[in-house]
C-alpha cells in the first residue's frame, strides 16, 4: 500500500519497518482517523450547497422560502423543470447553449490539432517565431483585446449570431495550440517519416496518422474548451440581444427578473447547466485532471 | 533528409529535394494558417486598435473624436475608477493568499495514502468545475437573508443573522468566500507538485531524524515553490478580472462595494458607450498586470526554487 504511490510528508505509510513499535502503530490509526474526519467534513461543506441546490429544485415555490431551511422537500414536487420550458424559452437557451457549445469544441480540436501539427512537425522559416509569438498570447488579459473585437463584429454584422462566440475556437486558441504541439512532439519521427514514404501528404499524415494517436489531447482540448463556452457568460452576454438567442448561462440571469425570483425555478436551470458538466467529469475523469496538470505547466 | 530523398525517388514523382521541402513548408504556412488570421484579427490587430482607440472619444453612434491622453487623466480622477480599482485590489489581497495556502493544505491531506482517497479528490474538485453563473446563483441563495443556508448556520449557533451580500461591510468578504469554494479546482496541479518530489529525499531526512514539520519545511515547502509561484501569478491575473460573480449576485451593489475593476469597464463600454473610455481602462489593466506579473518574477527569484 505504500509503495504504490509512496506518499511523503503523510502520515501514514512506513508501517512496515517498525511494526513492533505499538506507540506508533497508535499514532499512525489516530492520526488516520483525523485525516479522514476532517476530509469528511470539509467535503460535506462544500457537498452541501450542491445537495440544496438540487433539494430546492424539486421544491413547491413556497416551500423554497421556508424557515428553517428544509433539507429534504416535503412534497417533492418534479413541477419546475416542466416550468423551466413553459415560462421561459429554456428549450431555446439550451439548444443554443448545445449548439454553441458543439461548434466551440469542433472548431477547438480541428484548428488547434492542425496549427499544432504544422508547430511541432512540419519545417517552415519562422516557424518557431510563430509558436513564441503564441504562446505569448496566453499572457494577454482577454478584456484587452474585447472592445475592438466587439467593434469588429459589429461592422461584420455578426451582433445577435452565435458567431463571436464560435469563431475564436475555429481560428486557433493559443493554448490548446501549446497543448497539442507540446504532445505531438512526443510522438516519434518515424510515423511521418514511414508514411512520406508511402506518399502521404502533410494533410494527410496529420489526419491519418497523428490524429489517431493524439487521443489523450484532443480529449483534453475538448473538456477545455467544453467547459470555457459551456459556462461563458461574458461573451453571450455582450453579444446576444434577442431572448430566444440567449445561451444558458444568460438565460439564466434572465429568470430572476422573469419570476421575481422563483427560486425553486432557478435552481432547476441551475441543476440543467451543472448537469452536462458532471456528466462529461464522471466519464472522462482522467482527462479532465490531465488537463489541469497541463495546464500548471509546474515549473519544474 | 536521406529518408526524403529516398521518399523522393521511391514516389518517383521527380521531385527534386529542394521542391520536396518547399511543399513542407507551404503545407505548414497553410495549416498554421488558422493561427495567423486569428493573431492578426482576434489579437494583435485588436491590441493595437484598443490603444488607437484609448485615444479618442466614442460612443460608436457619432464620429470618433481624437482626445490624446486625456481619457488616461480622467482614470486617474475618476471616482468610481478609483472605488473599483480599491475593490479588486481588497479581493485579490484576501482571496489569492488565502486560495494558495488553502489549496496546498488540502493538497496535503488529499496526498495521504489513505483508502478511498480518490474519491475525496473528486469530492474537492468537483465545486471548481460548476459553471460560474449557476454558482453565483447558488450562493445568492445561500447568502440570502431570510432563508438562506448561511445565516441558518449562524442562527443554529445562537448568532445573529447577517445581510450577507445586502451589507457594504460583508459583500466582498461574502464574494471571497464563495470564490474560495472552488479552491478545490488548485489541487490538481498541487498533488502534481507534490508526487513530483523524490521520496529518496524523505527517507534520507527520515533518518537523519527529521520530524514530520522539519520535513515540511525543510522539504516540501521549497519544493512546492515553483507550483506556489505559478498558482499566485495565475491567481492574482484571474482575480483582477472578476466580473461573473459580483455582475449576477450583487451588480456592483451594495453602495458600489462589489464594483470590481471590470464590471465598471463592462459598464463604460456597453451600458455607457464610452469606448475610448474603457479601452483606456483595459490598457491601464493590462500595464498594471505585466508589471506586477514582472513583480513577482523578480522577487521570485528570491523565494522560488528552481533545481539546476
Amino acid at each position: 500500500m505504500t509503495q504504490q504511490t509512496a506518499q511523503p510528508g503523510a502520515w501514514t505509510g512506513r508501517q512496515n519497518k517498525r511494526s513492533g513499535d505499538t506507540w506508533i502503530k497508535v499514532r499512525e490509526v489516530l492520526g488516520r482517523a483525523v485525516a479522514y474526519l476532517l476530509l469528511t467534513v470539509g467535503g460535506l461543506v462544500l457537498l452541501v450547497p450542491f445537495l440544496w441546490t438540487f433539494s430546492t429544485s424539486l421544491k413547491a415555490s413556497g416551500a423554497a422560502l421556508s424557515w428553517p431551511p428544509q433539507f429534504i422537500p416535503r412534497p417533492v414536487v418534479f413541477r419546475n423543470y416542466v416550468d423551466l420550458f413553459v415560462l421561459a424559452p429554456f428549450g431555446h437557451w439550451l439548444l443554443n447553449s448545445m449548439l454553441v457549445t458543439a461548434l466551440s469544441v469542433l472548431g477547438a480540436i480541428l484548428s488547434a490539432t492542425m496549427v499544432g501539427f504544422a508547430f511541432s512537425r512540419l519545417r517552415f522559416p519562422g516557424r518557431d517565431a510563430m509558436f513564441m509569438l503564441c504562446v505569448s498570447t496566453m499572457m494577454l488579459p482577454f478584456i484587452v483585446t474585447m472592445i475592438p473585437s466587439f467593434i469588429l463584429f459589429r461592422i461584420l454584422g455578426w451582433i445577435d449570431t452565435f458567431a463571436p462566440l464560435v469563431v475564436g475556437s475555429w481560428l486557433g486558441p493559443a493554448f490548446y495550440i501549446f497543448l497539442s504541439r507540446q504532445f505531438m512532439r512526443g510522438l516519434p519521427m518515424d510515423y511521418d517519416e514511414a508514411a512520406r514514404m508511402d506518399g502521404a501528404t502533410s494533410w494527410r499524415i496529420w489526419a491519418s496518422v497523428i490524429l489517431p494517436n493524439s487521443g489523450a489531447v484532443i480529449a483534453t482540448i475538448g473538456i477545455l474548451s467544453f467547459r470555457a463556452s459551456w459556462n461563458n457568460f461574458m461573451g453571450p452576454l455582450i453579444y446576444l440581444n434577442t431572448t430566444e438567442k440567449f445561451t444558458l448561462a444568460v438565460g439564466l440571469r434572465t429568470f430572476r427578473s422573469y419570476t421575481s425570483t422563483n427560486w425553486a425555478l432557478l435552481m432547476a436551470g441551475s441543476v440543467v447547466m451543472i448537469m452536462p458538466v458532471l456528466i462529461l467529469f464522471f466519464s472522462l475523469q482522467r482527462y479532465f485532471l490531465r488537463g489541469m496538470q497541463f495546464s500548471g505547466v509546474t515549473g519544474r | 533528409m536521406t529518408a526524403n530523398a529516398q521518399a523522393d525517388t521511391s514516389r518517383g514523382l521527380g521531385l527534386s529535394r529542394m521542391s520536396w521541402r518547399t511543399r513542407e513548408a507551404i503545407d505548414g504556412y497553410l495549416m498554421a494558417l488558422p493561427w495567423i488570421i486569428g493573431f492578426v484579427c482576434l489579437t494583435a490587430g485588436p491590441f493595437i486598435a484598443s490603444m488607437g482607440l484609448s485615444l479618442t472619444k466614442w460612443d460608436l453612434l457619432t464620429k470618433a473624436k481624437w482626445i490624446g491622453f486625456a481619457n488616461y487623466g480622467k482614470l486617474l480622477t475618476d471616482k468610481y475608477v478609483r472605488i473599483s480599482a480599491y475593490n479588486t485590489v481588497f479581493y485579490t489581497l484576501f482571496l489569492v493568499p488565502t486560495q494558495v495556502a488553502l489549496a496546498l493544505c488540502l493538497s496535503l491531506a488529499l496526498n495521504i495514502n489513505l483508502k478511498g482517497i480518490r474519491i475525496y479528490r473528486t469530492l474537492y474538485y468537483l465545486p471548481s468545475i460548476t459553471p460560474a453563473v449557476a454558482s453565483a446563483m447558488l450562493w445568492l441563495m445561500i447568502f440570502q437573508p431570510e432563508f438562506g443556508l448561511a445565516n441558518y448556520v449562524l442562527a443554529s449557533l445562537g448568532l445573529p443573522k447577517l445581510l450577507w451580500l445586502l451589507d457594504p461591510k460583508l459583500a466582498k468578504p461574502a464574494l471571497i468566500i464563495m470564490a474560495l469554494s472552488g479552491v478545490g479546482g488548485g489541487t490538481p496541479i498541487m498533488l502534481a507538485g507534490l508526487q513530483g518530489i523524490p521520496v529518496s529525499l524523505y527517507e534520507a531526512a527520515e533518518i537523519d531524524g527529521a520530524g514530520r514539520w522539519h520535513r515540511f519545511w525543510r522539504i516540501t515547502l521549497p519544493l512546492m515553490t515553483p507550483v506556489l509561484f505559478f498558482s499566485t501569478v495565475t491567481g492574482i491575473i484571474g482575480s483582477f478580472q472578476v466580473f461573473t460573480a459580483s455582475y449576477i449576485a450583487t451588480d456592483g451593489g451594495p453602495q458600489n462595494a462589489t464594483l470590481f475593476y471590470v464590471l465598471h469597464l463592462y459598464r463604460n463600454a456597453f451600458e455607457n458607450f464610452k469606448m475610448g473610455l474603457s479601452c483606456a481602462m483595459a490598457w491601464m489593466l493590462f500595464v498594471v498586470l505585466l508589471i506586477l506579473t514582472i513583480l513577482q518574477f523578480w522577487l521570485g527569484q528570491k523565494w522560488v526554487y528552481y533545481e539546476s
